[in-house]
Protein backbone atom coordinates (compact mmCIF):
# COMPACT_ATOMS: atom_id res chain seq x y z
CA UNK A 1 0.00 0.00 0.00
CA UNK A 2 2.73 2.61 1.00
CA UNK A 3 3.95 4.68 -2.22
CA UNK A 4 -0.03 4.27 -3.89
CA UNK A 5 -0.21 7.92 -2.70
CA UNK A 6 -2.75 8.84 -4.75
CA UNK A 7 -5.99 7.29 -4.72
CA UNK A 8 -8.50 9.66 -6.22
CA UNK A 9 -9.73 10.37 -9.73
CA UNK A 10 -7.27 9.14 -12.34
CA UNK A 11 -6.05 6.34 -12.59
CA UNK A 12 -5.46 4.90 -8.63
CA UNK A 13 -9.56 4.59 -8.58
CA UNK A 14 -10.01 1.03 -10.06
CA UNK A 15 -6.86 -0.14 -7.74
CA UNK A 16 -8.74 1.45 -4.71
CA UNK A 17 -11.70 -0.37 -5.12
CA UNK A 18 -10.00 -3.32 -5.47
CA UNK A 19 -8.13 -2.63 -2.62
CA UNK A 20 -11.40 -1.72 -0.46
CA UNK A 21 -13.01 -4.80 -1.65
CA UNK A 22 -9.97 -6.86 0.04
CA UNK A 23 -9.86 -5.57 3.28
CA UNK A 24 -13.05 -5.13 4.03
CA UNK A 25 -13.39 -8.31 5.67
CA UNK A 26 -10.46 -7.64 7.32
CA UNK A 27 -11.08 -4.87 9.05
CA UNK A 28 -14.02 -5.16 10.72
CA UNK A 29 -16.58 -7.60 9.26
CA UNK A 30 -18.97 -6.37 6.79
CA UNK A 31 -18.88 -2.30 5.67
CA UNK A 32 -21.92 -0.99 3.72
CA UNK A 33 -21.87 1.54 1.39
CA UNK A 34 -24.96 3.06 3.51
CA UNK A 35 -22.84 2.74 7.27
CA UNK A 36 -19.97 5.32 5.72
CA UNK A 37 -22.24 7.73 4.19
CA UNK A 38 -21.73 10.40 6.33
CA UNK A 39 -17.85 9.87 5.93
CA UNK A 40 -17.58 9.41 1.97
CA UNK A 41 -20.52 12.28 1.94
CA UNK A 42 -18.09 15.27 3.28
CA UNK A 43 -16.13 14.43 6.67
CA UNK A 44 -13.72 12.55 5.20
CA UNK A 45 -12.94 15.55 2.32
CA UNK A 46 -13.51 18.54 5.33
CA UNK A 47 -10.42 16.84 7.60
CA UNK A 48 -7.75 14.98 4.98
CA UNK A 49 -9.27 16.93 1.19
CA UNK A 50 -7.88 14.23 -1.07
CA UNK A 51 -5.12 12.84 0.41
CA UNK A 52 -4.33 8.78 0.46
CA UNK A 53 -5.59 7.16 3.13
CA UNK A 54 -4.75 3.28 3.60
CA UNK A 55 -7.79 1.32 5.42
CA UNK A 56 -5.69 -1.21 7.29
CA UNK A 57 -4.64 -2.33 10.98
CA UNK A 58 -0.80 -3.07 9.82
CA UNK A 59 -0.15 0.47 11.67
CA UNK A 60 -2.92 0.70 14.47
CA UNK A 61 -5.54 -1.45 15.55
CA UNK A 62 -8.86 0.19 17.26
CA UNK A 63 -11.01 -1.72 19.63
CA UNK A 64 -14.57 -1.46 20.63
CA UNK A 65 -17.34 -2.64 21.35
CA UNK A 66 -19.93 -4.24 18.83
CA UNK A 67 -22.32 -3.32 21.50
CA UNK A 68 -22.57 -0.09 23.98
CA UNK A 69 -23.00 -1.37 27.28
CA UNK A 70 -24.17 2.00 27.97
CA UNK A 71 -23.55 4.85 25.20
CA UNK A 72 -22.21 7.62 27.39
CA UNK A 73 -18.95 5.82 28.37
CA UNK A 74 -17.94 3.54 25.54
CA UNK A 75 -14.40 2.47 25.84
CA UNK A 76 -12.16 2.90 22.80
CA UNK A 77 -8.79 1.45 22.52
CA UNK A 78 -6.20 2.07 20.19
CA UNK A 79 -2.58 -0.05 19.92
CA UNK A 80 0.01 0.71 17.48
CA UNK A 81 1.69 -1.59 15.55
CA UNK A 82 4.97 -0.02 15.53
CA UNK A 83 7.45 1.78 17.99
CA UNK A 84 7.90 4.88 18.22
CA UNK A 85 11.46 5.94 17.09
CA UNK A 86 13.05 9.62 15.81
CA UNK A 87 13.01 7.87 12.23
CA UNK A 88 9.84 7.11 12.15
CA UNK A 89 6.63 7.40 14.54
CA UNK A 90 2.91 7.94 14.55
CA UNK A 91 2.42 11.59 15.34
CA UNK A 92 -0.82 12.33 15.22
CA UNK A 93 -4.64 9.66 15.36
CA UNK A 94 -7.82 11.30 14.67
CA UNK A 95 -10.98 9.22 16.20
CA UNK A 96 -14.11 10.11 14.02
CA UNK A 97 -17.64 8.94 15.07
CA UNK A 98 -19.63 9.46 12.42
CA UNK A 99 -22.39 9.90 13.51
CA UNK A 100 -22.13 12.29 16.52
CA UNK A 101 -23.29 15.65 16.41
CA UNK A 102 -19.63 16.88 16.71
CA UNK A 103 -18.02 13.48 14.76
CA UNK A 104 -13.96 14.73 15.67
CA UNK A 105 -14.15 12.88 18.98
CA UNK A 106 -10.26 14.17 19.30
CA UNK A 107 -7.33 14.61 17.99
CA UNK A 108 -4.21 12.77 19.61
CA UNK A 109 -0.66 14.15 19.40
CA UNK A 110 3.18 11.58 20.13
CA UNK A 111 6.00 11.99 19.86
CA UNK A 112 9.11 9.26 19.60
CA UNK A 113 9.34 9.88 23.60
CA UNK A 114 5.92 8.62 23.84
CA UNK A 115 8.01 5.11 22.89
CA UNK A 116 4.35 3.46 22.00
CA UNK A 117 1.59 5.21 20.35
CA UNK A 118 -0.92 3.40 22.44
CA UNK A 119 -4.39 5.14 23.25
CA UNK A 120 -7.41 4.35 25.28
CA UNK A 121 -10.07 6.99 26.19
CA UNK A 122 -14.03 6.96 26.46
CA UNK A 123 -16.53 8.53 24.32
CA UNK A 124 -20.16 9.00 24.04
CA UNK A 125 -21.69 7.59 21.00
CA UNK A 126 -25.29 8.42 20.01
CA UNK A 127 -25.90 6.42 17.28
CA UNK A 128 -25.40 3.44 15.27
CA UNK A 129 -22.33 4.88 13.61
CA UNK A 130 -18.48 3.54 11.80
CA UNK A 131 -15.90 4.57 14.57
CA UNK A 132 -12.51 5.10 13.14
CA UNK A 133 -8.79 6.06 14.37
CA UNK A 134 -6.53 7.49 11.67
CA UNK A 135 -2.98 8.20 12.33
CA UNK A 136 -0.94 10.09 10.40
CA UNK A 137 3.42 9.02 10.45
CA UNK A 138 5.59 11.74 10.83
CA UNK A 139 6.42 11.31 6.59
CA UNK A 140 2.81 12.15 6.53
CA UNK A 141 0.96 8.39 5.88
CA UNK A 142 -2.64 8.09 6.51
CA UNK A 143 -4.09 4.94 8.00
CA UNK A 144 -7.39 3.89 8.93
CA UNK A 145 -8.33 1.05 11.45
CA UNK A 146 -12.43 1.38 11.18
CA UNK A 147 -15.31 -0.13 13.50
CA UNK A 148 -18.71 -0.16 13.78
CA UNK A 149 -21.01 -0.07 17.46
CA UNK A 150 -24.33 0.12 18.08
CA UNK A 151 -25.17 2.39 20.41
CA UNK A 152 -27.44 4.84 21.41
CA UNK A 153 -28.64 8.14 23.01
CA UNK A 154 -24.69 8.44 24.60
CA UNK A 155 -24.75 12.17 23.78
CA UNK A 156 -28.11 13.31 25.50
CA UNK A 157 -27.71 11.50 28.92
CA UNK A 158 -25.30 11.82 31.79
CA UNK A 159 -22.85 9.14 32.40
CA UNK A 160 -22.56 7.94 36.03
CA UNK A 161 -25.95 9.64 36.31
CA UNK A 162 -24.83 11.01 39.96
CA UNK A 163 -24.75 14.56 38.06
CA UNK A 164 -24.16 16.35 41.65
CA UNK A 165 -21.32 14.22 42.51
CA UNK A 166 -19.94 14.68 39.21
CA UNK A 167 -20.12 18.69 39.65
CA UNK A 168 -18.98 18.82 42.96
CA UNK A 169 -15.59 16.88 42.08
CA UNK A 170 -15.00 19.64 38.98
CA UNK A 171 -11.21 20.03 38.09
CA UNK A 172 -10.06 16.75 40.83
CA UNK A 173 -7.02 15.03 38.56
CA UNK A 174 -5.67 11.58 38.68
CA UNK A 175 -2.35 10.88 37.51
CA UNK A 176 -0.65 7.68 38.07
CA UNK A 177 1.63 5.10 35.91
CA UNK A 178 0.28 1.62 35.43
CA UNK A 179 2.91 -1.54 36.25
CA UNK A 180 6.44 -1.52 36.99
CA UNK A 181 8.48 1.23 35.98
CA UNK A 182 11.62 0.15 33.80
CA UNK A 183 14.11 2.62 32.63
CA UNK A 184 13.72 3.51 29.45
CA UNK A 185 11.15 1.23 28.69
CA UNK A 186 7.64 2.97 27.61
CA UNK A 187 5.34 2.66 30.29
CA UNK A 188 1.64 3.44 30.44
CA UNK A 189 0.26 6.47 32.39
CA UNK A 190 -3.29 7.64 33.27
CA UNK A 191 -4.54 10.99 33.48
CA UNK A 192 -8.11 10.99 35.03
CA UNK A 193 -9.98 14.49 35.16
CA UNK A 194 -13.43 14.67 37.09
CA UNK A 195 -15.33 17.53 34.61
CA UNK A 196 -18.82 16.73 33.89
CA UNK A 197 -17.63 17.36 29.79
CA UNK A 198 -21.29 19.09 29.37
CA UNK A 199 -21.83 18.53 24.95
CA UNK A 200 -24.58 21.44 25.01
CA UNK A 201 -27.22 18.29 24.41
CA UNK A 202 -28.21 17.82 28.04
CA UNK A 203 -31.08 19.93 29.52
CA UNK A 204 -30.64 22.14 32.78
CA UNK A 205 -34.25 21.54 34.15
CA UNK A 206 -34.13 24.38 36.16
CA UNK A 207 -34.04 26.68 33.75
CA UNK A 208 -35.53 24.83 31.03
CA UNK A 209 -32.45 25.42 29.01
CA UNK A 210 -29.71 22.86 27.41
CA UNK A 211 -26.71 23.84 29.84
CA UNK A 212 -24.48 25.54 27.54
CA UNK A 213 -21.39 22.84 26.22
CA UNK A 214 -18.26 23.18 28.61
CA UNK A 215 -15.63 20.29 28.25
CA UNK A 216 -11.99 19.80 28.17
CA UNK A 217 -10.46 21.02 25.61
CA UNK A 218 -6.78 20.74 25.70
CA UNK A 219 -4.57 18.16 27.22
CA UNK A 220 -0.97 18.39 27.34
CA UNK A 221 1.72 15.57 29.30
CA UNK A 222 4.92 16.37 29.36
CA UNK A 223 8.05 14.11 30.84
CA UNK A 224 10.76 16.32 32.06
CA UNK A 225 9.51 18.76 29.57
CA UNK A 226 9.31 17.06 26.75
CA UNK A 227 5.80 16.39 25.32
CA UNK A 228 4.99 12.85 25.76
CA UNK A 229 1.04 13.20 24.79
CA UNK A 230 -1.13 16.05 23.83
CA UNK A 231 -4.85 15.90 22.30
CA UNK A 232 -7.51 18.47 21.49
CA UNK A 233 -10.62 16.99 22.38
CA UNK A 234 -14.26 17.48 21.41
CA UNK A 235 -17.57 17.23 23.37
CA UNK A 236 -17.86 13.05 22.42
CA UNK A 237 -15.93 12.36 25.05
CA UNK A 238 -17.19 11.32 27.95
CA UNK A 239 -17.70 12.90 31.55
CA UNK A 240 -14.46 12.57 33.79
CA UNK A 241 -12.21 12.06 31.03
CA UNK A 242 -9.61 9.36 31.52
CA UNK A 243 -6.83 8.99 29.49
CA UNK A 244 -4.36 6.18 29.13
CA UNK A 245 -0.98 6.78 27.20
CA UNK A 246 2.78 6.00 27.06
CA UNK A 247 5.47 7.46 27.91
CA UNK A 248 9.78 6.59 28.43
CA UNK A 249 10.76 7.37 31.65
CA UNK A 250 14.64 7.79 30.84
CA UNK A 251 15.63 9.14 34.29
CA UNK A 252 13.43 9.58 37.06
CA UNK A 253 11.91 12.73 37.04
CA UNK A 254 8.17 14.51 36.63
CA UNK A 255 5.38 13.42 34.64
CA UNK A 256 3.37 17.22 34.06
CA UNK A 257 -0.05 17.19 33.15
CA UNK A 258 -1.92 20.52 31.98
CA UNK A 259 -5.73 20.90 31.20
CA UNK A 260 -7.62 22.92 29.96
CA UNK A 261 -11.45 23.57 28.94
CA UNK A 262 -13.93 25.77 27.12
CA UNK A 263 -14.32 28.21 29.76
CA UNK A 264 -10.38 28.72 29.67
CA UNK A 265 -10.28 26.87 33.26
CA UNK A 266 -6.83 25.66 33.57
CA UNK A 267 -6.42 22.17 35.98
CA UNK A 268 -2.58 21.03 36.40
CA UNK A 269 -1.28 17.71 38.20
CA UNK A 270 2.31 16.25 38.29
CA UNK A 271 3.81 12.77 39.51
CA UNK A 272 7.49 12.17 40.22
CA UNK A 273 8.63 8.67 38.73
CA UNK A 274 11.33 6.75 39.39
CA UNK A 275 12.11 4.21 37.21
CA UNK A 276 14.17 1.20 38.50
CA UNK A 277 17.04 0.25 35.93
CA UNK A 278 16.44 -2.73 33.90
CA UNK A 279 18.12 -6.00 35.14
CA UNK A 280 20.69 -5.58 31.91
CA UNK A 281 21.43 -1.92 32.56
CA UNK A 282 21.96 -2.56 36.21
CA UNK A 283 25.14 -5.38 35.31
CA UNK A 284 26.44 -2.85 33.20
CA UNK A 285 26.51 -0.10 35.32
CA UNK A 286 28.07 -2.46 37.92
CA UNK B 1 -72.53 15.77 39.34
CA UNK B 2 -72.26 12.34 40.16
CA UNK B 3 -68.29 13.01 40.38
CA UNK B 4 -68.85 15.47 42.63
CA UNK B 5 -71.39 13.71 44.91
CA UNK B 6 -69.10 10.92 45.07
CA UNK B 7 -65.29 11.76 45.29
CA UNK B 8 -65.34 12.26 49.24
CA UNK B 9 -67.48 10.69 49.88
CA UNK B 10 -66.86 7.51 48.07
CA UNK B 11 -68.37 5.21 50.66
CA UNK B 12 -71.85 6.06 49.78
CA UNK B 13 -71.41 5.25 46.05
CA UNK B 14 -72.01 2.06 44.87
CA UNK B 15 -70.17 0.22 42.04
CA UNK B 16 -73.51 -0.19 40.31
CA UNK B 17 -73.12 3.70 39.82
CA UNK B 18 -70.02 3.51 37.69
CA UNK B 19 -70.89 2.19 34.25
CA UNK B 20 -67.15 2.75 33.55
CA UNK B 21 -66.21 -0.62 35.57
CA UNK B 22 -68.11 -2.38 33.04
CA UNK B 23 -66.50 -0.95 30.20
CA UNK B 24 -63.40 -0.96 31.86
CA UNK B 25 -61.04 -3.49 29.88
CA UNK B 26 -58.39 -5.34 30.09
CA UNK B 27 -57.29 -5.41 34.09
CA UNK B 28 -54.07 -5.98 34.85
CA UNK B 29 -54.12 -9.11 36.77
CA UNK B 30 -53.35 -8.26 40.31
CA UNK B 31 -51.96 -9.91 43.56
CA UNK B 32 -53.39 -8.90 47.39
CA UNK B 33 -50.36 -9.26 49.44
CA UNK B 34 -52.05 -7.37 52.47
CA UNK B 35 -55.27 -6.23 52.64
CA UNK B 36 -55.60 -3.38 50.73
CA UNK B 37 -52.06 -3.92 49.20
CA UNK B 38 -52.05 -5.00 45.79
CA UNK B 39 -49.34 -5.84 43.21
CA UNK B 40 -49.14 -6.18 39.59
CA UNK B 41 -46.52 -8.74 39.14
CA UNK B 42 -44.12 -7.89 36.71
CA UNK B 43 -41.61 -10.15 34.72
CA UNK B 44 -37.77 -10.24 33.92
CA UNK B 45 -37.28 -8.66 30.44
CA UNK B 46 -35.32 -5.57 28.64
CA UNK B 47 -37.31 -2.83 28.34
CA UNK B 48 -39.15 -2.19 25.47
CA UNK B 49 -38.64 -5.88 24.43
CA UNK B 50 -41.31 -6.83 26.84
CA UNK B 51 -44.67 -5.72 28.60
CA UNK B 52 -45.15 -5.54 32.22
CA UNK B 53 -41.67 -6.23 33.24
CA UNK B 54 -41.71 -4.36 36.51
CA UNK B 55 -43.80 -4.73 39.63
CA UNK B 56 -45.97 -2.17 40.64
CA UNK B 57 -49.18 -1.92 42.51
CA UNK B 58 -51.57 0.01 44.80
CA UNK B 59 -53.00 0.65 48.71
CA UNK B 60 -56.74 0.99 48.81
CA UNK B 61 -57.31 3.63 51.83
CA UNK B 62 -60.93 4.93 53.27
CA UNK B 63 -60.53 7.95 51.27
CA UNK B 64 -58.82 7.46 47.65
CA UNK B 65 -56.08 5.32 46.01
CA UNK B 66 -52.16 5.69 45.94
CA UNK B 67 -50.89 4.38 42.78
CA UNK B 68 -46.40 3.38 43.40
CA UNK B 69 -45.54 3.06 39.70
CA UNK B 70 -48.02 2.80 36.58
CA UNK B 71 -45.88 0.16 34.38
CA UNK B 72 -44.15 0.50 30.66
CA UNK B 73 -47.15 1.78 28.46
CA UNK B 74 -50.32 3.57 28.77
CA UNK B 75 -51.70 0.29 27.78
CA UNK B 76 -50.18 -1.34 31.31
CA UNK B 77 -50.88 1.69 33.12
CA UNK B 78 -54.45 1.60 31.71
CA UNK B 79 -55.07 -1.76 32.76
CA UNK B 80 -54.12 -0.90 36.22
CA UNK B 81 -56.33 1.79 36.62
CA UNK B 82 -59.18 -1.41 35.45
CA UNK B 83 -57.74 -3.35 37.98
CA UNK B 84 -58.51 -0.90 40.71
CA UNK B 85 -62.12 -0.07 39.49
CA UNK B 86 -62.22 -4.18 39.84
CA UNK B 87 -61.63 -3.95 43.62
CA UNK B 88 -62.89 -0.03 44.69
CA UNK B 89 -64.96 2.66 43.70
CA UNK B 90 -62.72 4.76 45.35
CA UNK B 91 -61.10 7.25 43.46
CA UNK B 92 -57.05 7.63 42.77
CA UNK B 93 -55.31 10.48 44.48
CA UNK B 94 -51.86 9.73 43.90
CA UNK B 95 -49.27 8.59 42.22
CA UNK B 96 -46.07 8.30 43.42
CA UNK B 97 -42.59 7.23 40.48
CA UNK B 98 -40.39 5.00 42.36
CA UNK B 99 -37.81 6.26 39.27
CA UNK B 100 -37.71 7.11 36.02
CA UNK B 101 -37.15 4.14 34.51
CA UNK B 102 -39.35 3.42 31.37
CA UNK B 103 -40.98 0.32 32.56
CA UNK B 104 -42.15 1.22 35.58
CA UNK B 105 -43.27 5.16 34.81
CA UNK B 106 -44.89 5.38 31.42
CA UNK B 107 -48.39 4.61 32.16
CA UNK B 108 -48.40 7.68 34.07
CA UNK B 109 -50.56 9.12 31.79
CA UNK B 110 -53.34 6.50 32.05
CA UNK B 111 -53.76 8.70 35.37
CA UNK B 112 -53.47 12.15 34.13
CA UNK B 113 -56.47 13.60 35.30
CA UNK B 114 -58.08 16.34 37.87
CA UNK B 115 -57.80 15.18 41.31
CA UNK B 116 -54.43 12.69 40.66
CA UNK B 117 -50.99 14.08 42.08
CA UNK B 118 -48.19 12.59 40.73
CA UNK B 119 -45.05 12.52 43.06
CA UNK B 120 -41.61 12.06 42.71
CA UNK B 121 -38.31 12.45 43.96
CA UNK B 122 -37.06 16.05 43.51
CA UNK B 123 -34.15 14.50 41.24
CA UNK B 124 -37.00 13.22 38.75
CA UNK B 125 -37.84 15.76 36.50
CA UNK B 126 -33.98 16.23 35.65
CA UNK B 127 -33.56 12.80 34.89
CA UNK B 128 -37.15 12.72 32.78
CA UNK B 129 -35.80 15.44 31.35
CA UNK B 130 -32.44 14.22 30.73
CA UNK B 131 -33.72 11.06 29.12
CA UNK B 132 -36.53 11.57 27.66
CA UNK B 133 -35.51 11.57 24.27
CA UNK B 134 -33.26 8.84 24.22
CA UNK B 135 -36.44 6.67 25.71
CA UNK B 136 -38.57 8.16 22.73
CA UNK B 137 -35.65 6.68 19.85
CA UNK B 138 -35.21 3.82 21.85
CA UNK B 139 -38.98 2.58 22.07
CA UNK B 140 -39.33 3.83 18.22
CA UNK B 141 -37.29 1.08 17.38
CA UNK B 142 -39.78 -1.26 18.47
CA UNK B 143 -42.71 -0.73 15.66
CA UNK B 144 -45.81 -0.84 18.04
CA UNK B 145 -44.58 1.02 20.75
CA UNK B 146 -43.81 4.28 18.95
CA UNK B 147 -44.29 7.04 21.13
CA UNK B 148 -44.14 11.09 21.19
CA UNK B 149 -43.29 13.34 24.33
CA UNK B 150 -46.62 13.44 25.26
CA UNK B 151 -46.43 10.50 27.12
CA UNK B 152 -43.76 11.80 29.77
CA UNK B 153 -45.81 13.24 33.03
CA UNK B 154 -43.93 15.25 35.38
CA UNK B 155 -44.63 14.78 39.15
CA UNK B 156 -46.83 18.13 40.76
CA UNK B 157 -44.92 17.85 43.93
CA UNK B 158 -41.39 16.50 43.80
CA UNK B 159 -40.24 14.90 47.52
CA UNK B 160 -37.17 15.59 49.15
CA UNK B 161 -36.56 13.71 52.99
CA UNK B 162 -40.06 12.12 53.51
CA UNK B 163 -43.63 12.83 53.04
CA UNK B 164 -46.49 11.60 54.73
CA UNK B 165 -49.88 11.08 53.09
CA UNK B 166 -53.54 10.23 54.08
CA UNK B 167 -55.24 8.13 51.62
CA UNK B 168 -58.13 7.65 54.35
CA UNK B 169 -57.06 6.13 57.44
CA UNK B 170 -53.78 5.08 56.24
CA UNK B 171 -50.83 6.67 56.28
CA UNK B 172 -48.27 5.97 53.58
CA UNK B 173 -44.82 7.53 53.98
CA UNK B 174 -42.74 8.35 50.37
CA UNK B 175 -39.36 8.86 51.53
CA UNK B 176 -36.51 10.07 49.32
CA UNK B 177 -33.13 8.20 49.13
CA UNK B 178 -29.89 9.39 48.53
CA UNK B 179 -28.50 7.99 45.33
CA UNK B 180 -28.49 4.36 44.79
CA UNK B 181 -30.34 2.87 41.83
CA UNK B 182 -30.81 5.38 40.24
CA UNK B 183 -29.93 8.93 41.72
CA UNK B 184 -33.32 9.31 42.81
CA UNK B 185 -34.98 6.45 44.20
CA UNK B 186 -38.76 6.78 46.38
CA UNK B 187 -39.47 4.07 48.56
CA UNK B 188 -43.27 3.53 49.53
CA UNK B 189 -44.38 2.24 53.26
CA UNK B 190 -47.47 1.68 54.13
CA UNK B 191 -47.55 2.42 57.82
CA UNK B 192 -51.10 0.38 58.44
CA UNK B 193 -49.44 -3.23 57.26
CA UNK B 194 -45.89 -1.91 57.76
CA UNK B 195 -45.71 -3.05 53.90
CA UNK B 196 -42.77 -1.09 51.99
CA UNK B 197 -42.28 -0.65 48.28
CA UNK B 198 -39.00 -0.76 47.48
CA UNK B 199 -38.87 0.30 44.22
CA UNK B 200 -35.67 -0.59 42.47
CA UNK B 201 -33.80 -0.70 45.69
CA UNK B 202 -34.43 -3.65 46.16
CA UNK B 203 -34.25 -6.14 42.87
CA UNK B 204 -34.77 -10.24 43.42
CA UNK B 205 -34.34 -13.04 40.53
CA UNK B 206 -33.79 -9.99 37.67
CA UNK B 207 -29.95 -9.00 38.07
CA UNK B 208 -29.94 -5.70 39.91
CA UNK B 209 -29.12 -2.78 37.43
CA UNK B 210 -26.56 0.32 38.83
CA UNK B 211 -27.88 3.74 37.34
CA UNK B 212 -26.86 5.16 40.46
CA UNK B 213 -24.28 4.75 42.75
CA UNK B 214 -22.88 1.53 43.62
CA UNK B 215 -21.59 3.03 47.17
CA UNK B 216 -24.85 4.21 47.70
CA UNK B 217 -26.99 1.57 46.54
CA UNK B 218 -25.09 -0.34 49.71
CA UNK B 219 -25.37 1.62 52.00
CA UNK B 220 -29.02 2.33 51.52
CA UNK B 221 -29.93 -1.28 52.05
CA UNK B 222 -27.25 -1.52 54.76
CA UNK B 223 -28.96 1.30 56.51
CA UNK B 224 -32.63 0.01 55.69
CA UNK B 225 -32.08 -3.12 57.23
CA UNK B 226 -33.09 -2.37 60.45
CA UNK B 227 -36.65 -1.39 59.49
CA UNK B 228 -38.97 -3.42 60.80
CA UNK B 229 -41.03 -3.90 57.61
CA UNK B 230 -43.58 -6.72 57.54
CA UNK B 231 -42.59 -7.26 53.44
CA UNK B 232 -41.31 -5.55 51.14
CA UNK B 233 -42.05 -5.32 47.21
CA UNK B 234 -39.13 -5.43 44.72
CA UNK B 235 -38.81 -3.28 41.94
CA UNK B 236 -38.25 -6.61 40.16
CA UNK B 237 -39.32 -10.41 41.30
CA UNK B 238 -41.65 -11.69 43.31
CA UNK B 239 -44.75 -9.80 44.08
CA UNK B 240 -43.48 -9.67 48.43
CA UNK B 241 -40.66 -11.09 50.63
CA UNK B 242 -39.64 -11.03 53.70
CA UNK B 243 -37.27 -8.57 55.19
CA UNK B 244 -34.45 -7.70 55.70
CA UNK B 245 -33.31 -11.47 54.23
CA UNK B 246 -34.08 -10.10 50.72
CA UNK B 247 -31.92 -7.85 50.25
CA UNK B 248 -29.25 -9.70 50.58
CA UNK B 249 -28.95 -11.32 47.24
CA UNK B 250 -29.07 -7.58 45.84
CA UNK B 251 -26.77 -6.19 48.17
CA UNK B 252 -24.63 -9.42 48.08
CA UNK B 253 -24.23 -9.16 44.30
CA UNK B 254 -23.28 -5.16 44.27
CA UNK B 255 -20.39 -6.06 47.63
CA UNK B 256 -19.13 -8.55 45.33
CA UNK B 257 -18.62 -6.67 42.41
CA UNK B 258 -17.31 -3.58 44.18
CA UNK B 259 -14.73 -5.58 45.17
CA UNK B 260 -13.68 -7.25 42.12
CA UNK B 261 -13.85 -3.45 40.73
CA UNK B 262 -12.02 -1.95 43.30
CA UNK B 263 -9.15 -4.61 42.71
CA UNK B 264 -9.27 -4.31 38.82
CA UNK B 265 -8.48 -0.80 39.33
CA UNK B 266 -5.99 -1.18 41.66
CA UNK B 267 -4.03 -3.04 39.39
CA UNK B 268 -4.08 -0.55 36.60
CA UNK B 269 -6.83 -2.58 34.47
CA UNK B 270 -8.59 -0.62 32.40
CA UNK B 271 -12.69 -0.38 31.89
CA UNK B 272 -13.04 -2.80 28.57
CA UNK B 273 -11.15 -5.29 30.27
CA UNK B 274 -12.96 -5.05 33.75
CA UNK B 275 -16.22 -5.60 31.32
CA UNK B 276 -14.43 -8.46 30.06
CA UNK B 277 -13.24 -10.24 33.02
CA UNK B 278 -14.92 -9.28 36.19
CA UNK B 279 -17.62 -11.73 37.64
CA UNK B 280 -18.61 -13.35 35.10
CA UNK B 281 -18.58 -16.75 36.27
CA UNK B 282 -20.62 -16.40 39.43
CA UNK B 283 -23.98 -14.25 37.78
CA UNK B 284 -25.83 -17.15 36.16
CA UNK B 285 -28.33 -16.88 38.91
CA UNK B 286 -29.42 -13.85 37.95
CA UNK B 287 -31.77 -13.38 35.17
CA UNK B 288 -30.39 -10.88 32.46
CA UNK B 289 -27.02 -10.80 33.53
CA UNK B 290 -25.77 -11.77 30.34
CA UNK B 291 -27.70 -8.15 29.18
CA UNK B 292 -26.81 -6.04 32.68
CA UNK B 293 -23.86 -7.33 34.26
CA UNK B 294 -20.72 -5.91 32.05
CA UNK B 295 -22.99 -2.62 31.66
CA UNK B 296 -23.14 -2.79 35.80
CA UNK B 297 -19.61 -3.20 35.40
CA UNK B 298 -19.02 -0.38 33.64
CA UNK B 299 -21.26 1.74 36.28
CA UNK B 300 -19.12 0.77 39.30
CA UNK B 301 -15.77 1.09 37.20
CA UNK B 302 -16.69 4.86 36.61
CA UNK B 303 -17.79 5.39 40.23
CA UNK B 304 -14.71 3.94 41.77
CA UNK B 305 -12.43 5.02 39.93
CA UNK B 306 -12.80 8.38 41.84
CA UNK B 307 -12.44 6.97 45.63
CA UNK B 308 -9.09 7.38 47.14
Amino acid sequence: MIGNSHCGAFAGLGRCATLLVILAPVVGGTTTVEEDMVWTGGLRSAYFGDRAITQSDDLIVLDIPDRAEDAAIVPISITAQIPQTDEHYIQTIYVFIDKNPGPLAGTFRFTPKSGRADLAFRVRVNAYTPIRAIAETNDGKLYMSRRFIKATGGCSAPAGSDLDAAMARLGKIKLRTNGVLQLAEPAQAQLMISHPNLNGLQMNQVTQLYAPAHFVRHVKVSFNGEEVFSAETGFGISENPSFRFFFVPDSEGELAAEITDTKGLRFSQTLQVAPTAALGLVSEDM
Amino acid sequence: MLQLSCGFFALSCGSGQLPAQASCSPSAEVVQVAAGVYVRPGHAAVVFEADEIANIGFVVGDRCVAVVDTGGSLAEGRALDCAIRDVTDLPVCYVINTHVHPDHLLGNLAFKRPGVEFLGDAKLPRALALRGDVYLERASAYESRALDVSIFVFPDRTVTGTVQLDIGDRILTVRAHKSAHTDHDISVVDEKTRIAFLGDLLFLEHIPVIDGSINGWIDELEAMSGESFVYVVPGHGPTSASWPAAAGPTVRYLADLRQNVRAWIGSGGDLASAQDNIGHGRIADWRLSERYHRRNVGAAYAELEWED
